[in-house]
């Protein structure tokens, strides 16, 4: 099994999730998260002193696949959250354990 | 018939005379004044970080309390009872408002007294309310309350003394302060200006960025600022007739001439129009026209609002360049607002607005002799004020401590202070368990 990890533009989640469900993907985390990469922040003005603000807001997908099925999801995240802007995010996916479906008891693939 | 109405109502049931029309404006502008504080509250609020915004509002509204219990018992007499030397501060006949319904020493009213007392009881309170912008972030609460307290006796009711009292020397000398722009304005921007150099700044002020938390807060304060300030400008005619709608016309214009007067530079130094900068024009040009709103027409007003909002714009620069932390800019705003109305008066007092002025202003061809006044008016009170408030604060930090340790500053005040949380928008912000 894989964690597929994407940061990525907020308004790209809606179009990842409609991407993955032909999948057969119907589950992900998704978090606010701030960070910097080669994008750098932006300016803000309050009473005329400017600041530099370094963070930008970006969103964290998280998807537990089967190990078979991370090549595809990768492409679709990637695919669909490219705009060719600096900013666009990283993708990255680990190699998981373990997962056990709490309600159920089920392991592994079953669990996914 | 209706002369004799007229005849019938303006039948003094009482002695002295009491004005059925000016009592009720009055009390209507008394809850105006009122609403400033909380306004305050908001407007310094929204500009505070979000670990610091319910310490920030309880400044505030301690202050009512405060302000309130000392201005009855002492700060009153001390203000407006009949003048115990010199011109420089009352005596203590009206002490807990023993004698106080009687009248008001020299002033002869056409309302009753207690309202009177009431009105400028609000004016003390929001006086004080106007320095937690300089407290902000970092002074110990019961530090605070002495503080407040304190201050409220020494240093306003002896500045509103002098000004607003008929037996005050700056009334006497003929100083034209319509509703505060000596006492209010002046008076509490040079008190600021000590509070922040015996507190010093805020920890890492000026490296790090301390952007405001909730500007929609900050714009829902300036709007009751606004709305209350008709009262208080408007209200110090203490009549309901052409005085007070000339200062409520004066103090609208005002206010928008300095969000135009802000935005218009700001666009042109930054590139952007800003929220807070719509606001906080408006209150700078609502500063200066308080000074000066019973004696201004409608045009300078509009004027003084323009340059108030664009000359406050530039004086925020000046924290930056000395290196004081004024955290929300109550000198930049409140103090040069302030000098810059109170001086303004002496260039376009009108006699057809007021009476009250016997030399008109430099520009209706008066010469300088107001201005001069004006000039003695914003001195002596910037000297007084900076000077006890920070004698009074250099002794609260060496006795009780004015500031709080590094823990709870970076904890924040709302933790550290009242043990209150202003947000919880997380789920996990509220797990814990009740000790009940």
């Amino acid at each position: 099994m894989r964690l597929v990890t994407a940061i990525l533009r907020p308004h790209a989640v809606d179009d990842v999730r409609a991407a993955l469900e032909p999948l057969g993907v119907h589950g992900m985390t998704v978090s606010d998260v701030h960070g910097y990469g080669r994008q750098g922040g932006h300016t803000e003005v309050y009473r005329g002193a400017e600041y530099r603000v370094d963070l930008v807001p970006k969103i964290r997908v998280e998807v537990l696949v089967d190990d078979d099925e991370a090549d595809a999801v990768v492409r679709a995240v990637v695919e669909t959250a490219r705009t060719g802007r600096i900013g666009d995010g990283k993708v990255w996916v680990q190699t998981v354990d373990e997962v056990v479906r709490v309600r159920t008891g089920e392991v592994g693939a079953a669990a996914i | 018939m209706h002369a004799l109405l007229h005849a019938l109502a303006s039948s003094p049931a009482s002695s002295p005379h009491v004005d059925a029309g000016d009592t009720a404006w009055v009390l209507t502008c008394t809850a105006l004044v009122l609403l400033m504080t909380p306004g305050l509250a908001f407007f310094y609020a929204g500009m505070v970080r979000s670990k610091h915004v319910l310490a920030m509002i309880m400044q505030s509204f301690a202050c009512i309390a405060i302000v309130s219990v000392t201005w009855v018992l002492v700060g009153y007499s001390l203000a407006f009872d009949k003048d115990a030397g010199a011109g420089l501060i009352g005596g203590l006949h009206l002490v807990g408002l023993a004698h106080a319904a009687d009248g008001v020493p020299g002033t002869p009213l056409s309302i009753p007294p207690l309202v009177f007392v009431l009105f400028q009881l609000l004016f003390a309170v929001l006086t004080a309310a106007l320095l937690t912008g300089a407290t902000a972030d970092r002074v110990r609460f019961e530090s605070f309350v002495v503080l407040v307290a304190v201050w409220s006796v020494l240093v306003y009711a002896p500045v509103a003394h002098w000004a607003f009292s008929p037996d005050g020397w700056l009334h006497r000398l003929g100083l034209l302060d319509f509703a505060g722009g000596t006492v209010v304005e002046t008076c509490s921007g040079a008190s600021a200006l000590a509070l922040v150099l015996v507190l010093g700044p805020r920890r890492g002020w000026p490296r790090e960025m301390m952007a405001p938390h909730n500007l929609p807060l900050t714009l829902l304060g300036a709007g009751l600022l606004w709305v209350g300030w008709i009262g208080f400008n408007a209200g110090s005619a203490l009549s309901a007739g052409s005085l007070a709608a000339s200062a409520a016309l004066a103090t609208h214009l005002s206010g928008v001439g300095g969000m135009i007067g802000w935005l218009a530079l700001e666009k042109k130094l930054t590139g952007k129009a800003t929220t807070l900068g719509a606001a906080s024009g408006a209150v700078a040009g609502l500063v200066a026209i308080t000074p000066a709103a019973g004696y201004l027409q409608p045009l300078p007003a509009l004027l003084l609002g323009v340059v108030a909002g664009a000359v406050c714009l530039f004086a925020i620069r000046l924290k930056f360049r000395f290196r004081y932390d004024d955290s929300l800019d109550v000198v930049a705003v409140h103090y040069v607002g302030g000098v810059v109305g109170t001086l303004c008066v002496g260039l376009f007092a009108a006699a057809a607005v007021n009476p009250a002025v016997t030399h008109q202003g430099l520009f209706l061809g008066g010469g300088l002799e107001q201005l001069g006044k004006q000039l003695v008016g914003v001195a002596a009170t910037s000297v007084f004020a900076f000077a006890a408030t920070y004698v009074l604060a250099r002794v609260l930090h060496a006795t009780m401590g004015l500031r709080v340790t590094a823990d709870d500053e970076h904890a924040g005040l709302d933790t550290s202070q009242h043990a209150e949380t202003a947000y919880e928008l997380t789920t996990t912000s509220t797990i814990g368990r009740s000790h009940g």
